[in-house]
């Protein structure tokens, strides 16, 4: 609840500083390439936040990683690593292209979302629940079973999509009926073309949803001391297994609505691997945002920046450099954040 | 050498707006055991960590054995021979004993770690200074008491001159504490230097040389021990008179009633390595009386009330709250029907360390401030508000983290949240209540159970700290080996008379053992 | 803190100092009134010694040969595909090229967004109506379409041939129309040329996964071996892998699909099956410079080099001179027309 005001400085120099750092190593990169740090850079900024179509794309790709990187925030403020957000996001996306495809083709799109939307949640909770029932009734580590049930769902979802749902000579599912989400393109012509659509709005929603959880209910209260100090939290007659379940369980719902954004804003259908890496990535997302929502947030639409930037400067670079560029952020931001902490207290205690 | 070993003089140390240290001044001589006396937050720990190289002062001067170190950092000070032993451990659990005081040292055989070279080296420090542990050991199976003495031993083992001990006794029980006087005493023999933080009295009266006592940042006074009162001490300590922890008169063993307020029945309780650690344990309690556990800890205390308390499993037996069966009821369930519970390790169970003080006063009763979409805010604020000045809880500023505040504080949030309520609790389990706490403190956590327990609380009290037990309890049970060899009532209850019970010299089997008025079964 | 923003600050510095370095020879805006093209890799595309590398190739080749100006795009994750078409398009390529059928529907989309925009789709899957009907692509999109079923005829009647056993082996990656259409250019094939021999067929599954599990190739192989076949011909992925390990240790023969698979088993494959992706690419890319090119299905058979079989020095010994003239034969009359051959099972 009351938090001691939030350390402005501790939260994002590290972010910043990382920035800095990934673009000066991009820059050595690029010269590596042979090409000029400017022109790159130049092409990547209006590829993405230049002009409509990019900042459209920028946005849709942020969208996903905000659930994604939400879906990974949550459990970790239990103190549990859901290496899972890769199967819960298809998993998510699947059963909201299986619910559009079963609802009526008159029903309204609001209503119609809503349902896959839900539909979404349920899948991507379901696939996270597995994990958070194991961890609360056995103790089986969340990270190996995350990332088992990565494979298995994957690989449940290619076959039912590939023996049963898809239409001939593709990897899709058959269109969705109803619950299509409309895109940005739907009111304003600038962002014609681009994917970006009312996804980002639930998913902003979410991200709010989130930190108020997180920070004003007593649920909240409850998972974050449990993910603090686990002993103290049981103590206190928080049950571990149930908060370990539930934050599970929400996480792998977060995961599944990111979904949406794919199957009923984009391509109204679901598609094998629409969203590969995308799960991955938002372990970085969460690092990066510092497992806060607003962080989360600003997080994503670098990250979504950086993906997008890459396809845009791709024709002169090759993509592995975008790659390393964010790997060397995730890296600079791990590294920094304690190290920005101790010299900023070092120097609390030498000035004040 | 005629220089004295340590001279500190006008230190000051602020942590951003908190002042810890503002004028701090010690003087220590050669060969000479020093007791730092303060209350927790009088900045002892602070002045030595100073002196140990892990903090640099914001002004003032730092010598030892004549040579001006003022900044100097952990590296010089361990190569200068000043080591520090800390309150809390900081050892690898998983590492034998050897390994952990090699650690940064390694003995080295060609490229693989030497590790019977260790297990020597470090046997043969055991034998010099009489610190008795096994080096092959896993640090994670020893007691606290064992672990300590590791500690002493990791310092010793990189050549420490001057041994500086942040509160050794509080994880003690009274033969250990012998134990390391003497070991302290053959150091100062062999021309060591020891200071002692502390805010015990008699131990102060007990080992040490000279005295000098701390108080708000500032050092108030230096004595010599030989001429000095315990109230004189306590009274620099707090400056204003206090009354030690004495026996009050409350022998009034409460008479049986038909259901009594708490009443644990053939109670066992498995410990972490499977092993039975609380074998066929039964007592009562009475509303209105304490009932002392006293025992060398790591006799099964810790797994007793942590099974009462609900956070571990029995393995048979029950525990009866005014008659209701608790033994299978979650700890929420323990909480709401009135039982408080002061774990032993506020670091570990007590508090949240990185949620703020008013978070930490709602711990285990956050549902009474639930409202539909939200905790009240405004509630927790005023719950905050209303225990920290009625608990003196310092600094007095209930959204700062609990990690931020001194161990006497951070001990008082815990009373406060378990005995401030509008309500006094049933049953009250209190594990260690005054462990690392200071004098001031000590006296009001002491009033408070006091409080409690005439206000009609069953309170089950453990403590390592002999002379707690024996000034509150109205009853007294030794635990050895898991089962309580011996009851006794409060004013039988004498060191002289338990001693040989918690070591285990005699068990409740022997002919001696008629005084038990209940046993183990 | 006072600190940090200095380290911050001189970041910036270097990175502000680094942007305004160029290289010689780095990217300038083209200017000749060269073609432009540009091809988006599927995911993971590049470096797959197959179809991807193929359309690099002849990206390349039109590169060097026909001066064309040709930009490649590898996109990141599978939300990625649609907007690397749009990128090209929209930076007015002459022709954007997809790489592989998974591509389909956004060729679709774009090509009737920018319909002055010419587009190409390798392997592209056309549709059918609920009659069965063909719908046509539209004009400006070429679907670059392969007869592997011509291909697989000749590596069909060289395993009959040359392979010494009436009995011939077939391993599909997922089972799938496009797969199917191997599987019956095999067999015909190899009944042409030997009608009383037997193929045993099978598939390594009905999802992609079964494009990429060595293990479960080895196994099919290794029981189809043992069972008196001495040749597999394998339309698997890297499934083949399995196929090929199988085919060591059984000392027996296999036959690559794609491209020239004789470095995984050296001696014990007997030819491969190639598909010209880079013929193919640099046909449609050859086309829109003269300005020929034209939407609807290209296909790619014998006749056009887009499907061949290998035949070189390290597997002349493999093949006698008599298969190979008997072989060459028959390719000619497939070109002519006289050999039909079946594209479905």
């Amino acid at each position: 609840m009351s938090d001691r005001a939030v350390r402005w400085d501790e939260a994002l120099l590290p972010p910043a500083m990382a920035l800095a750092i990934a673009l000066v190593v991009g820059d050595v990169l690029i010269l590596a390439f042979g090409q000029s740090p400017g022109h790159v850079f130049g092409i990547l900024l209006e590829g993405t936040w230049g002009n409509a179509y990019g900042f459209g794309q920028t946005l849709y790709k942020a969208t996903t990683l905000v659930c994604t990187g939400l879906a990974v925030a949550i459990p970790l403020r239990a103190g549990l690593f859901n290496i899972g957000a890769e199967s819960q996001l298809a998993a998510g996306g699947f059963a909201a292209g299986v619910a559009g495809i079963v609802l009526p083709a008159g029903m309204p799109w609001p209503l119609a979302a809503l349902v896959c939307l839900v539909a979404a949640a349920i899948g991507g909770g379901l696939v996270g629940a597995v994990p958070g029932a194991l961890k609360a009734k056995f103790g089986a580590s969340e990270v190996i079973v995350t990332i088992m049930l990565n494979f298995v769902v994957l690989a449940f979802l290619n076959w039912i999509v590939a023996a049963k749902l898809h239409v001939p000579d593709s990897l899709h599912t058959a269109e969705i009926a109803a619950g299509g989400i409309p895109r940005f393109a739907d009111f304003t012509l600038a962002f014609r073309g681009s994917a970006a659509n009312l996804t980002l709005l639930v998913a902003l929603t979410l991200a709010a949803a989130c930190w108020w959880f997180l920070f004003r209910t007593k649920g909240g209260y409850e998972l974050r001391a449990v993910g603090l100090q686990p002993e103290a939290a049981e103590n206190g007659g928080i049950p571990l297994g149930r908060t370990w379940f539930r934050a599970m369980l929400i996480g792998g719902a977060l995961a599944g609505v990111g979904g949406i954004n794919y199957v009923l804003g984009y391509k109204h259908y679901y598609e094998e691997g629409f969203g590969s890496g995308t799960g991955y990535m938002g372990i970085a997302v969460a690092l990066v945002g510092r497992n806060h929502p607003a962080g989360i947030v600003l997080s994503a639409l670098l990250f979504a920046t950086l993906s997008q930037g890459g396809l845009a400067v791709n024709a002169i670079v090759p993509k592995q450099m975008m790659e390393v560029l964010q790997a060397v952020v995730i890296l600079a931001v791990a590294v920094s954040a304690p190290e920005v902490k101790r010299v900023l207290r070092a120097s609390a205690k030498t000035n004040a | 050498m005629n220089e004295p070993a340590i001279a500190l003089s006008g230190i000051a140390k602020s942590f951003g707006p908190v002042q810890a240290i503002r004028n701090a001044s010690l003087t220590i001589a050669n060969s000479e055991i020093h007791a730092l006396m303060g209350e927790n937050g009088a900045g002892k720990s602070t002045l030595m960590r100073v002196l140990a190289g892990m903090f640099t002062p914001d002004g003032g001067s730092a010598h030892v054995e004549g040579r001006d170190v003022t900044g100097w950092d952990t590296k010089a000070a361990i190569a200068a021979g000043v080591g520090m032993v800390h309150q809390h451990f900081m050892l690898v659990p998983t590492l034998t004993v050897a390994e952990n005081v090699m650690l940064g040292r390694e003995m080295t055989k060609g490229v693989s770690l030497d590790r019977a070279g260790a297990e020597d080296a470090v046997r043969a420090l055991c034998e010099r200074t009489g610190l008795a542990v096994d080096p092959a050991r896993r640090v994670a199976d020893l007691s606290v008491g064992e672990a300590q003495r590791v500690e002493i031993l990791k310092v010793l083992f990189r050549g420490a001159r001057i041994l500086i001990l942040d509160e050794p006794t509080a994880v003690l029980s009274p033969p250990e504490v012998q134990e390391l006087w003497r070991v302290l005493r053959t150091l100062r023999a062999n021309g060591g230097t020891v200071v002692l933080i502390t805010h015990k009295l008699d131990e102060v009266i007990d080992i040490s040389d000279t005295i000098t006592v701390m108080r708000a940042g500032e050092t108030v006074g230096r004595m010599a021990t030989a001429g000095t009162t315990p109230s004189d001490i306590a009274r620099a300590m707090v400056g204003r008179e206090v009354s030690l922890a004495k026996r009050v008169a409350s022998g009034v063993v409460v008479p049986p009633q038909a259901t009594p307020r708490f009443e644990v029945r053939d109670l066992s309780v498995r410990g972490p390595t499977r092993a039975r650690a609380v074998d066929h344990v039964s007592f009562t309690v009475q509303a209105g009386e304490i009932f002392g556990i006293a025992g060398v800890e790591g006799n099964g205390q810790t797994e007793l009330i942590e099974a009462l308390a609900g956070l571990r499993s029995c393995e048979s037996g029950s525990i009866l709250l005014d008659g209701r069966a608790i033994q299978s009821c979650v700890v929420s369930e323990r909480i709401d029907l009135g039982l408080a519970h002061i774990p032993e390790d506020r670091h570990l169970r007590g508090l949240v360390l990185d949620y703020s003080i008013a978070d930490n006063l709602i711990m285990g009763r956050q549902h009474q401030y639930a409202g539909a979409w939200s905790l009240d805010g405004a509630r927790v604020a005023a719950n905050a508000g209303a225990q920290v000045a009625k608990f003196d809880i310092r600094p007095a500023d209930a959204t700062l983290p609990a990690r931020a505040l001194s161990g006497g504080n951070q001990q008082k949030i815990v009373i406060a949240r378990e005995l401030g309520g509008e309500r006094w609790p049933s049953v009250i389990l209190a594990s260690q209540p005054t462990r690392g706490v200071d004098v001031g403190a000590i006296e009001f956590i002491h009033a408070r159970l006091r409080a409690a327990r005439d206000a009609g609380a069953a309170v089950v009290l453990v403590s390592a700290d002999l002379g707690e037990v024996i000034a509150l309890s109205t009853r007294v049970a030794v635990m050895y080996g898991g089962t309580f060899v011996t009851i006794v009532n409060g004013d039988d209850a004498t060191p002289l008379a338990l001693g040989p019970w918690m070591t285990g010299a005699i068990k409740s089997g022997d002919a001696k053992a008629g005084t038990a008025t209940a046993g183990a079964a | 803190m006072r600190k940090l923003l200095a380290v911050l600050g001189a970041l910036l510095l270097v990175h502000v100092a680094l942007l305004l370095v160029r290289p010689a020879g780095a990217a300038v805006a083209p200017t000749a009134k060269r073609v432009r093209i540009g091809i988006v890799f599927d995911l993971g595309g590049r470096g797959d010694k197959s179809f991807n590398d193929g359309a690099y190739l002849g990206g390349e080749r039109a590169r060097k040969e026909l001066g064309a100006n040709v930009t490649f795009i590898e996109p990141g994750d599978g939300s990625d595909r649609e907007p690397g078409l749009r990128l090209l398009a929209a930076e007015g390529n002459d022709l954007v090229i997809g790489v592989g059928f998974i591509f389909t529907d956004d060729l679709n989309k774009l090509a009737a967004e920018y319909p002055n925009t010419k587009f190409g789709g390798v392997d592209y899957a056309v549709g059918s109506d609920k009659d069965g009907k063909v719908i046509p692509p539209p004009a400006n999109l070429a679907a670059l379409k392969f007869r592997e079923e011509e291909g697989s005829f000749l590596v069909g009647a060289i395993a009959a041939l040359s392979g010494g056993s009436k009995k011939l082996g077939f391993i599909g990656g997922m089972d799938s129309p496009l797969i199917r259409k191997f599987e019956a250019g095999y067999t015909a094939g190899v009944k042409h040329v030997c009608p009383d021999c037997e193929v045993i067929a099978q598939y390594a599954g009905v999802t992609p996964v079964a494009f990429r599990n060595p293990s479960r190739g080895k196994e099919l192989a290794l029981a189809q071996y043992q069972g008196g076949v001495k040749v597999i011909f394998h339309a698997s992925g890297s499934t083949g892998l399995g196929v090929f390990e199988a085919a060591r240790t059984m000392d027996a023969l296999a036959i690559g699909v794609d491209a020239d698979q004789f470095r995984e088993a050296p001696g014990h494959v007997l030819t491969s099956m190639v598909k010209g992706i880079d013929a193919s690419v640099f046909d449609a890319i050859k086309r829109v410079q003269s300005g020929s090119f034209q939407g609807g299905v290209i296909g790619f058979g014998l006749a056009e080099d887009g499907v061949g079989y290998v035949y070189d020095a390290n597997n002349k010994a493999l093949i006698s001179d008599a298969v190979r003239a008997r072989v060459e034969a028959l390719k000619r009359e497939i070109i002519a027309g006289t050999i039909k051959v079946p594209s479905t099972t």
